[in-house]
Formats: C-alpha cells, structure tokens, sequence
C-alpha cells in the first residue's frame, strides 16, 4: 500500500504531508515530481498546500497542466482516493477534477488562523470516520480560498452530497461556507484548511484527535492498519 | 505573416463581487473630490506578441489559446481580446 505526494515547483507543505503519512500514520509514502508520472500501484494520491509557479496567473491554473495531472486524471477515474489540501484544492479545481473555483478571500487578506470545519458528508475515503456534523478544529492558511460556484453547480453539490467540509463560521466569503467538497463519486476531495498541520498535539493547541481522523479515514479505506 | 500586439483582459463577470474594486472606490476615490465615479472594477491585462497573417487569425487563435490553457476560468471571468496592429 503506498500513497503519493505529488511536488510541483512552488509546492511547500509536501515536506509536512510526508512527515505526517509516514511518521505519524506509518503510511508508505512517495514523493512525486509533477513532471513524472504515478505508478500504477498507488494507492492514494495527496497534493500537498503550497505556492505551485508562484500563484501567477491564478492559484493552480498553471499547475493544473503539469504531465502528472494525467496519471491523477486516470487515477481518479479509477476511484483511488485523491486528496487536495490548499494549492492541491485549487489545483484540483482548475484542472476539472473537482467543481467550482477558489477566489481571493473576501477581506483581500492572506489568512493564517485556527478555525472549525463541520463535517458534512461522512462518507468519502477522508471522512469516513468521522460522526457526521463532527467539528474538527483546524488551521487555514491561504489568501485565494473562497469558493464559489454558480446557482446550478450548487444545486448539484448538495444533491450529490458533495459538500464535505464547511466552515462553523464565516471566515472568508465562501459560498454557503464551503471549505471542502468531493466529485460525484467521492474518491477525490479537495480542502482548503490544513490537516497535515493539526494532527499532531505539539502543534496542535485545541485538538489534534478530529483531523487525525482524515488520515485514519484513509487509512480503513486502503485497508492498512496503524 | 505580420505582428500583432494582443491585449487580453481578464476580469469578472457580473454578479461576482471584485472586493479589490469596491475598496478603490469606497475607501480612496470616494474619499477623495471624485463623486462622479460610480464604479470600480478591477482586471488583469495579459499583453500578447504574436506573428499570424492577419488581424482576425490573431484574434482568433488568442482566444483559442484563452479557451484551452484556462487563461480565465469561465465559472467566473470572461476575456475580452483586443487586437492591435503592430
């Protein structure tokens, strides 16, 4: 059982999301360059946060065209569970794996706080561990991290589901407080606060248990035990 | 084969609030002597360089590549693509 990290040039958090697989939840864990392709026994793929071509032109755009989103592409057609933190959101949402778009916070402000996320659908590969409603205190750190979608797409979100995460609070403007939702079947998730940051009680000051839940919830899913 | 210069401007579409837009109004040029502006929007101008054989091809194949690369996200902005002889 082995889990990607995908690297793109700007990437910042991957260094974190590996500790994390590796030393915290005892997880097989690959670095891979956005240049290269994923093998075919992967068995979860992480984009980690971070700046990708230094947000220019739009966070994740440019990314979003890297060779390995291909490989992630087929990949989550397949249902391997696919998870995007921050960047790897927005990353996710340029390139189509994922609806809606991540716009300029409402305040203009890159934020870098604690906040609360609700768990809102319990049953993807990230949060199948958690009680649905579980409040998981965590960290964001972002300055384009307000999601919108249109009317329609809105619509469809909450038909299929795929709100996974919303603030307990308005932080930034996003639509009916999104900060994370899956595809219409669940395997690919995207987020914008930082799981990677909060699971360890060091640097965690409220909690650490809920979003260690993130990562157990892979865990039951690709079927390794701890 | 000619040069054309190729002005694409990305901005939002109505109905998508532009903070950045609202602040440059409110909080400078109202705050100053121009009560006649009653609005602000901000965009980003990406200037093209490019050789094709006439205005129209230029125009076309900018907005194509606008189109293909998401140079704009379409759930959000639009492009307006203004061509200029060189």
């Amino acid at each position: 059982m082995k889990v990607g990290v995908v690297v793109f040039p700007g990437s910042n958090c991957d260094r974190d999301m590996y500790h994390v697989l590796t030393d915290v939840f005892h997880l097989d864990t690959e670095y891979f360059w956005h240049e290269k392709g994923l093998p075919k026994n992967i068995d979860a793929v992480v984009l980690p946060g971070g700046f990708s071509y230094g947000d220019r032109l739009r966070a994740g755009v440019i990314a979003a065209h890297s060779p390995i989103i291909k490989d992630v592409r087929k990949m989550a057609e397949k249902g391997i569970p696919i998870l995007g933190v921050c960047n790897g959101f927005q990353i996710l949402v340029e390139s189509g794996l994922l609806p809606g778009v991540l716009l300029k916070n409402e305040s203009l402000n890159f934020m870098c706080e604690w906040t609360n996320l609700i768990v809102e659908n319990n049953k993807t590969p990230f949060t199948n561990q958690f009680k649905l409603h579980e409040k998981i205190p965590i960290p964001i750190a972002n300055g384009e991290g307000r999601y919108y979608v249109d009317d329609d797409t809105m619509k469809k979100l909450k038909k299929n589901n795929q709100i996974v995460f919303r603030y307990s609070k308005i932080v930034n403007g996003s639509a009916n407080r999104i900060a994370g939702v899956c595809n219409e079947d669940g395997n690919v998730v995207g987020m914008m606060p930082h799981p990677e940051r909060a699971v360890e009680s060091d640097i965690n000051p409220v909690d650490n248990k809920p979003s260690s839940k993130i990562f157990e919830s892979l865990i039951k899913k690709i079927g390794v035990e701890n | 084969m000619a040069t054309f210069n190729v002005h694409v401007t990305i901005e939002n579409k109505p109905g998508i609030s532009d903070p950045e837009g609202d602040t440059i109004l409110n909080d400078l040029v109202l705050k100053g002597t121009h009560k006649t502006v009653s609005k602000i929007k901000t965009a980003k101008m990406l200037k093209f360089t490019i050789k094709e054989k006439d205005k129209k091809t230029a125009q076309s194949k900018i907005q194509e590549i606008c189109d293909d690369l998401r140079i704009y996200n379409p759930m959000v902005s639009k492009v307006t693509v203004d061509v200029f002889e060189n």
